[in-house]
């Protein structure tokens, strides 16, 4: 599902950024904001424009990691700790980057549904940042740059104790 | 706090209008094993306003006890304010059992004297209020329809508190066990609009009454749990970002972090001789039990395992520790003989059981247990192993048992909300505390303070 919405996402910004290739010369940039736009053409004498730089295929990768590390949380199923392939690229994005900055550090936070004890859902959310930090160590981050805090059922991110919120609130999140 | 003096305003005009205080009551089933009984309101022997907020307490904690049914003041035959003045005959018609009498007469310094009789009513029936021993060769009223008489001098601030008295002394001397109302409870308090300082431990009397913060927290707040003296509690704060243990003076606001491994320090646990802490550690890999000489600081693994360990519970005589584990699959509760290690597996069904705790007569194991996905308060005999589910509400969590064993308060959802119910400990009885602004998490129900 996650994924999906990310290859849409590609697929929406990539024509988009081609078009915006090709009409570059239309903006303008005066010292006016854009809403005197058309008294600005009047006094101005000049329209200055500008080429939108074509990206190299590493700077394009570079980006859609930008994007993808935008994404911070990867959820789980109930009961369970295993980290599911849909968050393959998302924590491949994650990866690349701490392994590029051996000085960042990430932060995983385990999070638990409201079902069950309190107490019991503080050892479940550490297992699911627990298997987070060891599936970034499997992609070649270093140990020493990752923490995992459990909050358990403390911190939910919805409140409305339907299965809906349940799903959103067990969850791991990378806080850099 | 200015919430709470709401709530209280709120709570006093509905005790003042006869209805329930602090409590919402929700009938269940077995409310006709209530044995009716009547708290006749005081007599004033003095001038001016008759001081409030006595015998209702005492009306109160009866009832929410789920063993007493008090008569409402409305339909009582007469208002007698002692002993003699009471139509025996009038009252055992109406099927009351017994009943207090007393009066409040003005003292010095603005105190107020408070005598008050508990009368056995059906004793006194079959008597007259007659009944005559042989004393020093003579034959004198032996008053045996009198099973307690008390006068006391108390400040109208006192009054809650010797209306609670109160009832432990008519609980004690109609059911044989000890009365619970002179106790507290702790709880966390989370209202998630707020803006900080979201997170906030709270305590009460067991009734909701007389509110107090004794800490605020920008991070989460767990666990809390009572020092068997009721003068501190240990609980998990995660103010420093991280879950750390520590232990509180409720007195003298004194604190102290008392674990701060790597991982998680959850689920503190006072022994019953006050000396060591139960905790859960993660830092030697997953969560295991260990127990923390308070005064030493000296750590003792006691589990180790690769499955999750947690929630210890201490039984009564404080040689094992109950705690659940997911070592044979779904967590289930075992416990660990604290000298011999060995372990045993107390509860095989339902889905899951979770964070159990022993009765203080050594009888029952109180825990969650789910089943058929959904979590409820449930009790296990120890002996025969059979399960008694006791409430029927949603997401049940939390169980604490009350310091005399007849209640369990638990934390639970009402109308989308997480609030703190009360079900006695046969199950037929159920309460919930008033639904508040924000979340009640956590509770923690005292040992006996007086």
């Amino acid at each position: 599902m996650r994924l999906n919405k990310i290859v849409k996402g590609f697929a929406i910004a990539i024509p988009l950024f081609a078009l915006a290739a090709c009409g570059s010369t239309s903006t303008t940039e005066s010292n006016g904001s854009e809403t005197n736009g058309a008294e600005a053409a009047q006094e101005s004498n000049v329209v200055v424009g500008k080429v939108e730089k074509i990206l190299s295929p590493a700077e394009k990768q570079l980006l859609a990691l930008q994007e993808l590390r935008k994404e911070h949380i990867i959820y789980f199923d109930f009961d369970t700790a295993s980290v599911s392939r849909s968050f393959a690229m998302l924590l491949d994005a994650h990866a690349q980057y701490l392994r590029a900055n051996s000085s960042a550090n990430v932060l995983v936070e385990g999070h638990a549904d409201e079902r069950g004890t309190p107490e019991y859902n503080i050892a479940l959310g550490e297992r699911r940042a627990k298997a987070v930090s060891r599936y970034l160590e499997g992609l070649g981050v270093n140990a020493s740059q990752i923490e995992t805090v459990s909050y358990g059922e403390e911190k939910p991110l919805d409140n409305s104790r339907t299965d809906a919120g349940f799903s959103k609130n067990r969850r791991a999140v990378l806080v850099y | 706090m200015k919430l709470f003096t709401k709530i209280s305003v709120l709570c006093l005009a509905l005790t003042s209008l006869g209805a329930s205080a602090a409590l919402d009551i929700i009938i269940t089933e077995g409310i006709d094993s209530a044995r009716p009984v009547a708290i006749v309101p005081f007599k004033w022997l003095g001038e001016g306003k008759k001081p409030h907020g006595l015998t209702d307490v005492v009306s109160n904690d009866l009832r929410f006890s789920g063993r007493f049914s008090p008569r409402a003041v409305f339909s009582m035959p007469q208002t007698p304010s002692t002993a003699s003045e009471v139509d025996f005959q009038a009252w055992s018609d109406q099927g009351i059992e017994a009943m207090v009498v007393g009066t409040i007469k003005p003292y010095i310094n603005g105190r107020y004297i408070v005598g008050f009789q508990l009368i056995d009513v059906l004793r006194a029936q079959i008597t007259k209020g007659q009944a005559k021993i042989l004393k020093g060769g003579q034959l004198v009223l032996s008053n045996d329809h009198i099973l307690d008489a008390r006068e006391t001098v108390i400040s109208a601030k006192e009054f809650r508190q010797y209306g609670h008295r109160i009832s432990d002394i008519v609980y004690e001397k109609l059911t044989g066990d000890r009365g619970a109302f002179r106790t507290k409870i702790a709880y966390v308090l989370v209202n998630r609009k707020k803006p900080e300082f979201k997170y906030r431990l709270m305590i009460s009397d067991y009734d909701g009454f007389n509110e107090v913060e004794i800490l605020r927290s920008r991070q989460p707040l767990m666990s809390p749990n009572w020092s068997p003296d009721g003068t501190k509690l240990a609980y998990v704060s995660f103010e420093n970002e991280r879950a750390q243990i520590f232990v509180q003076d409720i007195y003298t606001k004194k604190r102290e972090k008392m674990s701060s491994y790597r991982g998680i320090n959850s689920a503190p646990q006072w022994s019953p001789d006050g000396k060591t802490l139960a905790i859960v550690l993660s830092k030697d890999g997953n969560p295991d039990l260990y127990t923390l000489d308070i005064a030493t600081r000296e750590l003792t693994r006691i589990t180790k395992n690769r499955a999750i360990d947690t929630e210890p519970s201490w039984s009564p005589d404080g040689k094992s520790l109950v705690f659940t584990s997911e070592r044979g699959g779904k967590p289930q509760i075992y416990r660990v003989n604290l000298e011999s290690r060995r372990i045993n597996r107390l509860t095989f069904d339902g889905e899951m059981n979770l964070g159990g705790s022993i009765t203080p007569k050594n009888d029952h194991l109180v825990m969650v247990n789910r089943s058929r996905g959904k979590y409820h308060i449930a009790k296990q005999d120890l002996k025969s192993g059979n399960i008694q589910v006791l409430t029927k509400t949603r997401l049940d969590e939390s169980p604490s048992i009350a310091p005399n064993g007849s209640m369990i308060i638990y934390g639970t959802m009402h109308r989308g909300q997480q609030v703190l119910g009360l079900v006695s400990i046969d199950g037929r009885f159920k309460a919930r505390l008033p639904v508040r602004d924000g979340e009640v998490r956590a509770p923690a129900w005292s040992p006996f303070i007086y």
